[in-house]
């Protein structure tokens, strides 16, 4: 029989665990603990709904709701100092709960603390741009559309940015498979020669420990100079790597490496 | 032979030709002045730009999907072709992240090491930028002088981890391997030739017309517009804010070595390359620092490389060697890899060019559930939408240059 | 009239050397490649290393060129993705016979470390390659030898004859 894969994730699993091991937990520990995230906690709570909130790694987490997403952002920049927005993007729980996490990594340099904003928002459901307080979100949200597929309000440019305008798929989804789709490993042979030369060309060698030592039309024969092509089955004819025909050439003189200099000091 | 095929002019949805007298240009994404793939869509007005679209992504080969797929150890050496100018401050990048992660102490001698590694990584960055930017402008000799200082330092990296560009030469909990007996010698040498060869580079542009020409008033950042795009590192620092993540936000002993945060409130290219200037002189004086710290080491006998973790990093080598469950705890630590706690981290470290964050999202597997790379040049490369328009082409070529972004980091 | 009787076929004679013309054509092609710089990543910067201070490639008469129509040798340094494949194509048509491609590093051989969706798995699946240079990245010495393989493998060629199709389409 044969065993059965999940499709919703297709992501390298150890092939091992132990029955009885038990995750460890990176610690969090109260807000309330360090003064300076508990005020800026409390002035988010006096306008949103705050769902959870906790420090962890010196780094404050706060998740909100999706639909209030511009205007937390908008209370931490103008009121809390967070000035700039370093980075924004999402997490894949497809699989777990048909959400992602999408999070805002903010840092205020008055107060020299970072946070990070999250939120889930389901599969379809689109987020609001932040694009109107940070320029910075205009690129990194549309990373997160190429990388994730997920849909962006009142962006003025919201296309693709890694990944061709004419890309299918999500690369970073758990249930896209690392080496590409069909669509992906053909990609350049159909746009460049067209659908009739995937038969010339062949599919791609994607097996990483594949030798072959008789493979004269691959890149398979290191320090080998061989005809393409040629067959080696009975054996090949012995090629010199010295880099000059015997005899020199035209108007070159052979080099000797007894009449050559050799600098071994490297700081002359 | 001329073969043929299906590649059709690629411009099929922009109009070439208007009636409105705009002008749409195409740079790169094979440009030898793009620093890599960049590839700008310019529209012009006679020679100024109105509109400028950074299109990137042609050096995008999945690195966060990669480091899905890995155990964390396996992804140290991808993490080197990232921002491979500076190979070493992408792996130590990432070595903190998972530190943190762990909650590891790393022995002091190997801090020391460490910083040693980041600072020659800086400076052989500081030192490629200054040869691209000033071949860019023209200034071929500049570029000559610069790279053969570089070579000098990936020597001196060489000697330590036997690569020249892709170093991987950090791990996770410490360093690999002990300095060679050399390397502090070979430094000095080099530090103490440098001041010299500063001041040759700065006696070569500093007041040269055509340089000052190119780089003055050129590509202004105001203070916001640098904040509001995520700008740090030197394009910060040249924009009037004085923010080093080394300095604000200590990571390793940084908090011990005295050096100072070279800023400009010019915010024009000229002050980034007095800022980079600077901070060549900067690390200079921390590596002179670290040596006598490292010294310092050798006196206390503090010979430990790596962390002391069996849960997380393999025992020493002769450990691994001579004793059975070493040997054991390696072998799974290699085929099956760590499994950090539940949870994750974001850890900013201040990479030569700028903010280099990792954000980790385990979820107790040998296997990251979610790593963001931060890079700092995918916001530099950014800002060129709202800093290009108003200026003239020569422009883009010197604007360019001095925002210092790398490809790798910027795809990823 | 000659004062001297000179052996016109006899070194040291003249300034003379009497050749093939497969041998002359063939000594200006391999002595003078000039190299299209086709940067794209790691590779790139051990590129320009190569032709900067210590390695100094103009001794081999490589010189860098940023234009495709007037260069002979494409040096594809770093990794191929498949975004970009379109581009490397468009310039490899744009080269003028006779062309020569060597491919730097393991990413444009093989795709290398890179087994992803993005990337190209080998630039040979667009473009035909000449020589392969494994590394990750090749040091300068291993570009400065490639260049020699490829001059010794043009001076083995018919310089008059039109050069025979590449393989790939």
């Amino acid at each position: 029989m044969r065993r059965y894969a999940p499709k919703d994730n297709v992501q390298a699993k150890p092939y091992y665990t132990d029955r009885f091991w038990v995750a460890p937990q990176v610690p969090r520990s109260a807000v309330g603990d360090d003064e300076v995230f508990a005020a800026d906690l409390a002035a988010i709570k006096a306008k949103f709904e705050v769902a959870e909130a906790y420090i962890q790694v010196e780094q404050m987490v706060v998740y909100i709701k999706p639909e209030d997403n511009y205007g937390v952002l908008e209370l931490l920049r103008d009121e809390l100092g967070y000035t700039q927005l370093s980075e924004v993007s999402a997490i894949d729980w497809l699989a777990d709960k048909g959400q992602f996490e999408v999070f805002y990594q903010m840092l205020s340099m008055t107060k020299r603390k970072r946070l990070r904003v999250k939120m889930f928002i389901g599969e379809t459901e689109a987020v609001n741009s932040v694009e109107k307080l940070f320029r910075s979100a205009d690129w990194s949200e549309r990373e997160m559309y190429d990388m994730f597929g997920i849909k962006l309000n009142n962006h003025p440019y919201p296309k693709r940015i890694l990944m061709p305008d004419d890309w299918e798929g999500w690369p970073l989804r758990k249930t896209y498979p690392l080496q590409g789709d069909e669509f992906a490993a053909w990609y350049e042979v159909d746009k460049i020669f067209g659908k009739e030369a995937r038969d010339i060309i062949g599919p791609e060698l994607r097996d990483p420990a594949e030798v072959n030592r008789y493979d004269t039309k691959r890149f398979a024969r290191l320090g080998h100079e061989v005809p393409y092509g040629a067959d080696l089955s009975e054996g090949e004819t012995k090629t010199d790597l010295d880099y000059q025909e015997e005899g020199g050439v035209f108007l070159i003189e052979k080099l000797h490496e007894e009449k050559s200099v050799v600098i071994d000091d490297r700081d002359r | 032979m001329q073969q043929t095929n299906r590649l059709r002019p690629f411009f099929e949805n922009i109009t070439f030709e208007r009636d409105d007298n705009e002008l749409v240009l195409n740079f790169g994404p094979q440009h030898p002045s793009a620093h890599g793939q960049l590839r700008l869509m310019l529209h012009l007005q006679q020679e100024q730009i109105v509109k400028a679209h950074p299109d990137v992504g042609y050096l995008h080969r999945g690195m966060e999907k990669m480091a899905e797929n890995m155990i964390y150890n396996e992804f140290m050496p991808t993490t080197d072709r990232m921002d491979y100018i500076a190979s070493s401050s992408n792996n130590y990048g990432f070595a903190l992240a998972v530190e943190k992660l762990i909650g590891l102490e790393v022995p002091r001698r190997a801090k020391v090491i460490r910083m040693m590694l980041l600072e020659v990584n800086r400076l052989m960055s500081h030192l490629f930028w200054l040869a691209t930017t000033a071949l860019d402008i023209g200034a071929m000799t500049v570029f000559l002088y610069a790279f053969r200082e570089r070579e000098y330092l990936m020597d001196l990296v060489e000697d330590y981890c036997g690569a020249r560009l892709t170093h991987a030469a950090i791990r996770i909990g410490g360093v690999p391997l002990d300095i060679p007996d050399n390397f502090l010698g070979d430094l000095k040498k080099f530090l103490d030739k440098l001041p010299q060869n500063i001041k040759d580079y700065e006696d070569l542009l500093d007041q040269n017309r055509i340089w000052k020409m190119r780089m003055e008033n050129v590509g202004v950042i105001p203070t916001e517009m640098a904040l509001s795009w995520g700008c740090t590192g030197p394009m910060l620092r040249a924009s009037g804010v004085q923010w080093d993540i080394r300095k604000e936000e200590p990571y390793e002993l940084y908090d011990e070595v005295d050096f100072d945060i070279p800023w400009s409130d010019k915010g024009d290219n000229y002050a980034r390359y007095k800022v980079y200037m600077a901070e060549m002189r900067e690390s200079a004086k921390i590596l002179y620092q670290t040596i006598d710290m490292y010294e310092e080491t050798v006196k206390n006998n503090q010979t430990e490389l790596m962390a002391h973790a069996p849960q997380y990093i393999s025992a020493p080598k002769l450990d691994i060697m001579t004793q059975n469950y070493a040997l054991m705890q390696h072998f799974v630590l290699v085929t099956q890899g760590m499994r950090p706690p539940v949870g994750e981290v974001y850890v900013p470290t201040e990479s030569p060019k700028g903010e280099l964050g990792y954000f980790i999202h385990s979820q107790g597997g040998a296997y990251p559930y979610r790593l963001k790379l931060r890079a700092p040049s995918f916001w530099h490369t950014g800002i060129l939408t709202d800093l290009l328009p108003g200026h003239y082409i020569p422009d883009v070529v010197s604007i360019i240059g001095t925002t210092n972004i790398v490809f790798g980091e910027v795809d990823r | 009239m000659a004062q001297h009787q000179v052996n016109f076929t006899q070194d040291g004679g003249l300034p003379v050397a009497l050749t093939t013309v497969d041998k002359v054509v063939n000594w200006g092609r391999s002595n003078s490649l000039w190299a299209l710089t086709y940067g794209l990543a790691c590779c790139g910067i051990e590129m320009m290393a190569s032709g900067a201070s210590r390695y100094d490639f103009d001794r081999f008469g490589t010189i860098f060129r940023a234009s495709p129509r007037q260069s002979e040798v494409m040096i594809v340094a770093g990794t191929l993705t498949k975004k970009h494949a379109e581009f490397i194509r468009r310039l490899y048509d744009q080269m003028t016979e006779p062309k020569w491609v060597i491919s730097m590093g393991s990413c444009a051989n093989t795709g290398g470390m890179f087994n992803t969706y993005a990337t190209v798995q080998g630039c040979d699946r667009v473009i035909p390659v000449d020589l392969y240079l494994p590394g990750c990245a090749p040091r300068p010495e291993t570009l400065q030898y490639a260049v020699m393989m490829l001059q010794k493998k043009i001076r083995r060629e018919k310089a008059i004859k039109a050069q025979k199709p590449k393989r790939l389409m």
